[in-house]
């Protein structure tokens, strides 16, 4: 009964695995399909190139960029509608409506919106005397924009998390904590925020890997990885590198999709090694 | 009302707008006529229903009626295979006792953590590289759906899910069932599955969700625009009439629809097959 999901993971998971390994050690031929063994030279040029630590440069400002605004916003919702708020079921619906968007759709209107000459983002600041904004075409405002639009999708889900984490919180605590005089921004400063901790920590560590994964926004925003490559994420690298038009090398892409591996899987070993430590402290 | 009441209310509906704003000018703009959507300065309400956009999206050199019945083909196979996949492992896992059980799921798990973009390069070489009688498999239009479900055909969040629900079976009941001669799959059939339709619903709509929203692999997979799904179409729509926002607009109102019907009604389910990690 395990076979069916045993043969798909070993042919598309593990297998795959190994593969990417062994790609980064070849060179490409003029189709970019693997040819020459050539060692560790995908990943030596990698390292000595100023491109490539500008890609991950931009990726740790893009991961920056979403989950700081995301988680925080997000916070502060939760903490204000906690506050015995009229039609909370209303505001629970908003902010989970952003859910149903793919990411295709979500960038879509956000293009729409960001549209210099008809986009609506302009046009509003328009009314209140701003000047336009190039919000993709401007180099200092590509990846901004592309964090708007990421932050967007993932408040849903946030704001899902730390609602349910409150709704964990016994509430003989926040009453104590009321008789003794504590209200409002004490209660959530001094109690709710630290019982947050678990999941706070969580949506740090899951925003961070999505971000690292995020790829449809960028491409579909910033289709050539932005202007001056300031949206040129190491996702979006390894989709250029492997299937650029005319400079098409799967070996280079492959190391490079190693390069996230680990970086993902050092992710995830943070989260597995403080869960751990939570469950012994209970 | 205290003054910092006010305040809550105030950013919480200033948040609420913000949020909801993409939401209501994705449906708003479907409706508006063209000079309506690009005047300046902007008008937020639409000045009745205009359709032509939505002739327009389904009628321009994008087929998104097509790629509608792509998308829905290639969500429908993913999500009923894993369904299929997830119970049976997650049965296996919780019923049968066999050598290296938990050795092998941490197996299983261990593959959530394999990133996808860091494997696709090996998997689309793979699957192009395949032919079927001579022709490439992506050549025809079976061949490209299956290129694009094949690496989704299960998926260990799904027996996870599963087996965590599961495991709320009383082992008692198993045993009086085994002892009344209730074989594997009659106890499976006829018992566990009825008794775990929440946890079956919430894998279902969470595949469902994911599979509908899928982007990098089907960018990859297809080679005419009547074999793309509904997510790369929507993406091209929206290079191809960037002069035309209103079409393009009902164009990614149309692909919400599912997905938007899924999240306003099934979103019990939902909660607990999302916050699954969350909450332990």
């Amino acid at each position: 009964m395990l076979v069916p999901c045993l043969v798909v993971f070993a042919l598309f998971i593990i297998w795959p695995l190994g593969k990417s390994v062994s790609l980064s050690l070849h060179g490409s031929d003029l189709f970019g399909r693997p040819d020459t063994y050539v060692g560790l030279q995908h990943y030596k040029d990698m390292l000595g190139s100023a491109e490539f630590r500008h890609i991950l440069w931009v990726t740790f400002a893009f991961v920056l960029l979403t989950v700081v605004p995301g988680v925080l916003g997000a916070l502060v919702v939760v903490l204000l509608l906690e506050q015995h708020i009229k039609g909370i079921r209303i505001f629970r619906t908003a902010f989970a409506l952003p859910f149903a968007f793919s990411v295709a759709s979500a960038s879509v209107i956000f293009a729409t919106i960001y549209n210099p000459a008809i986009g609506l983002a302009n046009g509003l600041l328009g009314r209140f005397g701003v000047d336009r904004i190039g919000w993709l075409t401007d180099p200092s405002w590509a990846l901004i924009s592309v964090s708007i639009t990421t932050v967007w999708m993932s408040v849903g889900y946030n704001v899902l998390v730390l609602s349910a984490g409150i709704g964990a919180i016994p509430t003989e605590i926040n009453e104590a904590a009321t008789l003794d005089g504590a209200g409002g921004f004490r209660a959530a400063r001094y109690i709710t925020i630290p019982l947050l901790g678990p999941q706070l920590f969580f949506l740090v560590v899951i925003s961070t890997i999505q971000s690292l994964q995020g790829f449809g926004q960028i491409k579909i925003l910033t289709p050539e990885g932005g202007p001056e490559q300031s949206t040129k994420t190491l996702v979006y690298s390894i989709y250029h590198t492997a299937f650029a038009n005319n400079a098409s090398d799967f070996g280079a892409a492959s190391a490079q999709a190693i390069v996230l591996l680990v970086i993902l899987l050092a992710c995830t070993a943070i989260q597995f090694g403080v869960l751990e430590r939570r469950v012994h402290y209970k | 009302m205290r003054p910092g009441r006010v305040v809550t209310y105030v950013v919480l509906i200033g948040a609420a707008l913000l949020v909801i704003f993409p939401v209501y000018y994705v449906i708003a703009g479907s409706v508006m006529a063209p000079g309506q959507i690009s005047s300046y300065p902007p008008d937020l309400f639409p000045h009745g229903i205009f359709t032509g956009n939505y002739q327009g999206a389904t009628s321009s050199g994008t087929p998104i009626g097509q790629q509608y019945v792509n998308s829905i083909l290639q969500t429908s196979i993913i999500t009923l295979a894993q369904l299929i996949t997830s119970v049976l492992a997650a049965y296996a896992f919780v019923f049968m006792k066999m050598w290296g059980r938990s050795v092998l799921f941490g197996l299983f798990l261990a593959t959530l953590m394999v990133p996808w973009e860091s494997i696709v390069l090996p998997n689309y070489l793979t699957i192009t590289g395949w032919s079927i009688g001579g022709e490439r498999l992506t050549a025809s239009y079976a061949g490209t759906m299956i290129a694009l479900v094949l690496p989704f055909l299960a998926n260990a969040f799904g027996v996870f899910l599963l087996r965590q629900s599961f495991l709320q079976f009383p082992a008692e009941l198993r045993d009086a069932a085994t002892i009344d001669g209730c074989g594997h799959w009659r106890f499976l059939r006829r018992i566990l599955l009825p008794l775990n339709k929440p946890a079956l619903m919430a894998v279902g709509l969470y595949v469902f969700l994911s599979a509908w929203n899928q982007f990098f692999w089907p960018l990859l997979i297809g080679d005419s625009a009547s074999r793309r799904t509904l997510q790369i179409g929507i993406s091209q729509l929206n290079d191809a009439e960037a002069a035309d926002p209103g079409l393009i607009l009902a164009g990614v109102t149309l692909s919400i629809l599912p997905t938007l019907a899924i999240v306003v009604f099934g979103q019990r389910f939902i909660v607990r097959g999302l916050t699954a990690g969350a909450i332990r």
